[in-house]
C-alpha cells in the first residue's frame, strides 16, 4: 500500500466518523461488486479468524462456488482479549464464542480437524475419514503452542498455588492466570516475564503481560516488593529497532529488569527454577511467579504436508507463501491466511485483516481469468498496552517502518489513552465486524 | 477490506453496541433531533428562555457523558497522555453537552406547548 492509499484510508475514515457520528443515513452507501459465478470448490482449512473471515468474503464475491470450511474446534476465540483476561480486566467468557456463529450460510462446515493434506491430490482428509477434494485451497490454521517443550512443566500447573501463568493457553487458563498474577502483586517476589526463540503469535503480549503485571502491583502499593523481570529471547526486546527503544526506555523507567538472549528451556516447580539458555551457557533463577509462553509451531498436518519451507523455519513448519501475494510458492492454487504464513513479520489479528483482501483479490481475480493486483506489504499492529488505561498503537511492516494509520493525530510511540480505548471498547467490534466479512 | 468506510464503521458500532441497541439509540438521536426541527418549525422561532435552560443544562450533559466513558472502561483521568486524549475528552464532553441541550430544549417545547404570542 503506498502512502498515498494510507492518507486516503484515514482521511476516508475520519469522514465515516464524521458521517457516522452525524446521523444514520446509511442507505445507499456502498454497493457491492457483481459476484462472480464460478463452480469451484473452496476448501479453507480453519475457522479461526483468517477462516471465518475470508469464508464471509468468498460467498460474498463468489456465486456457486461449493465452500467447505475444515475446523474441530467447536469454539471460536477472541485471542486479542487474552491480556485484558489475564490481567483481571474480563473474565474468560469474554473471549468465547462458537464458530459456527460466525461462518455464513450455504457454505459446508465440517467440524473435523484434518488429519492429512495432500496438496499434490488436491485432497484433504478429516480425521473422521472424509476426504474432500479442492480446486482451491486457503490454509487458516493458525499455531500450535509447543507446551512438551517447556521441560518440567504441563498446564495442569497453572494457577495461583503454584505461581504459574500461561495466558496463551485457553480462555480458562488466561483467567486462571489472572489468579496467579493477583496473587503474585499482593504478596511480592521475583516475576519471570518472556518470550521463546521462535516465531510467535503477537510478539507484544509478553511484553504487555508484563507491563501490566508491574501496573498492577503498583496500584496496589506493593511494587516495592515485586521484582519484574523480562527474558527476551534476542539481543532485543522487540524485533522492530525504534519499538525496541520505547521499550527499554519504559522498561528503565519503571524499574524493570530485562536480560537479552534468555530462552527458557524448563522449569522445576518443586525448587521454584526456571532455566534459561543463554549464549553464556545455562542459567537457572528462583521465581514467585512465572509466566510461560512456550514455543510456536504449525500443526502437525501442515508439517507433514509439504507446504512447509524447506529451508527456512524448519523446526517450526511455516507454509511457503510469497511474502507480497501470499499465495504458495510451489502450489499456485494454495494460498495462506494468518499465523501460519512463512512471512518475516506479523502474527496477529490486524495481519490477518490485511492478509483477507490479498487472498480474496487473488483468488477471485483467477477464477475471473485475470490476475490479481493487490500487494501485503507486511503491516501488522499491536495496542502494546504499558498499563491499565494507555496504551502504545504500533504499526509496523515488513521493512521495520513504522506504519501508522494516524499520522499526526495518535503518536505511534506515545502511552495514549485513545490507543487504550481502542484495544478495550473498539479491537472487539471491529474483529467481529472482520469475522463477518464487514470489515 | 483493510480501507475505511462508511459501511465499515456501521459494521464495528453494530458489533460494539449490539445490532439493536446500536440501532435503537441512532433512533433515539433521529427521534430528539426530528422533534427538535418540529418544534423550530412549529414555534418559527428560537426561545431565548428554552435555549438559555438548554444551555445551563450542557455542563450536566456534558459531564455526564465523560463520566459514562469512564465508568465503562478501565481508565481514568490520569490515563489522559497526549494532546489527542485531551481532544478526545473535549470531544465526549462536547457531544454530550450539545445531545444533552437539544433534549432539553425539545422537552421544554413539548411540555409548555406552541408559545400563545408566537
Amino acid at each position: 500500500m503506498t502512502d498515498f492509499d494510507r492518507i486516503t484510508a484515514s482521511r476516508r475514515g475520519f469522514m465515516g466518523f464524521a458521517a457516522a457520528g452525524g446521523a444514520a443515513l446509511a442507505l445507499g452507501a456502498g454497493a457491492p461488486a457483481t459476484a462472480q459465478r464460478t463452480n469451484a470448490r473452496i476448501v479453507i482449512l480453519g475457522a479461526g479468524a483468517g477462516g471465518a473471515a475470508i469464508a464471509n468474503r468468498l460467498s460474498e464475491r463468489l456465486d456457486g462456488a461449493q465452500i467447505t470450511v475444515i475446523d474441530g474446534r467447536a469454539e471460536h476465540w477472541y485471542q486479542p482479549g487474552f491480556t485484558l483476561i489475564a490481567s483481571g480486566l474480563r473474565n474468560a467468557n469474554y473471549a468465547v464464542s462458537s464458530t459456527e456463529q460466525w461462518l455464513p450460510r450455504g457454505i459446508n462446515f465440517v467440524n473435523e480437524y484434518a488429519a492429512e493434506l495432500d496438496p499434490e491430490a488436491n485432497r484433504v482428509t478429516t480425521t473422521g475419514g472424509q476426504r474432500i477434494e479442492y480446486d482451491y485451497l486457503i490454509v487458516s490454521t493458525g499455531l500450535t503452542l509447543d507446551w512438551d517443550a517447556v521441560e518440567g512443566f504441563d498446564l495442569s500447573m497453572v494457577g495461583p498455588e503454584n505461581g504459574i501463568s500461561a495466558h496463551y493457553a485457553s480462555p480458562e487458563l488466561a483467567e486462571t492466570s489472572w489468579h496467579a498474577l493477583d496473587k503474585f502483586t499482593d504478596e511480592g517476589g521475583v516475576g519471570m516475564f518472556g518470550r521463546p526463540a521462535t516465531e510467535m503469535k503477537c510478539a507484544g503480549a509478553p511484553v504487555k503481560i508484563c507491563f501490566l503485571g508491574e501496573d498492577i502491583a503498583t496500584t496496589k502499593g506493593n511494587r516495592g516488593k515485586c521484582e519484574f523481570i523480562y527474558n527476551a529471547q534476542a539481543p532485543n526486546l522487540f524485533g522492530v529497532p525504534v519499538i525496541h527503544h520505547r521499550v527499554r526506555q519504559i522498561m528503565d523507567e519503571r524499574d524493570i529488569t530485562y536480560r537479552y538472549s534468555h530462552v527458557l528451556k524448563g522449569i522445576d516447580l518443586g525448587a521454584k527454577t526456571a532455566t534459561y539458555t543463554t549464549p553464556e551457557g545455562e542459567v537457572t533463577d528462583r521465581w514467585d511467579f512465572i509466566n510461560i509462553v512456550p514455543p510456536q509451531r504449525a500443526p502437525q498436518v501442515i508439517r507433514d504436508s509439504g507446504l512447509a519451507w524447506a529451508d527456512r523455519w524448519t523446526d517450526q513448519g511455516w507454509i511457503e507463501v510469497d511474502m507480497q501475494t501470499l499465495r504458495h510458492a510451489r502450489y499456485p492454487n494454495v494460498f495462506g491466511i494468518g499465523d501460519i504464513n512463512g512471512v518475516p513479520k506479523g502474527k496477529t489479528a490486524a495481519s490477518v485483516k490485511f492478509h483477507i483482501p490479498v487472498v480474496e483479490d487473488h483468488l477471485v481475480a483467477e477464477i475471473a481469468g485475470r490476475e490479481g493486483t493487490r500487494m501485503y506489504d507486511g503491516y501488522t499492529s499491536c495496542p502494546l498496552i504499558t498499563r491499565v488505561g494507555r496504551a502504545m498503537l504500533v504499526e509496523f511492516d515488513y521493512e521495520d517502518n513504522l506504519t501508522p494509520s494516524f499520522p499526526g493525530v495518535i503518536a505511534p510511540l506515545e502511552e495514549l489513552w485513545i490507543s487504550w480505548l481502542m484495544k478495550e471498547v473498539a479491537l472487539k467490534a471491529t474483529y467481529n465486524a472482520m469475522l463477518r466479512g464487514r470489515a | 477490506m483493510e480501507e475505511f468506510s462508511f459501511m465499515t464503521i456501521l459494521a464495528v458500532f453494530e458489533e460494539m453496541f449490539g445490532r439493536w441497541l446500536f440501532w435503537t439509540m441512532v433512533a433515539v438521536a433521529v427521534i430528539i433531533t426530528v422533534a427538535w426541527l418540529y418544534v423550530l418549525i412549529r414555534d418559527r422561532s428560537m426561545s431565548m428562555r428554552k435555549f438559555l435552560l438548554a444551555q445551563l443544562s450542557m455542563p450536566i450533559g456534558g459531564i455526564a457523558a465523560v463520566w459514562f466513558v469512564m465508568v465503562m472502561t478501565n481508565s481514568g483521568f490520569s490515563d489522559i497522555g497526549g494532546p489527542i486524549d485531551w481532544l478526545v475528552l473535549l470531544g465526549v464532553f462536547a457531544a454530550g453537552a450539545v445531545g444533552f441541550a437539544i433534549l432539553v430544549y425539545v422537552v421544554q417545547s413539548l411540555l409548555r406547548g406552541k408559545p400563545s404570542d408566537a
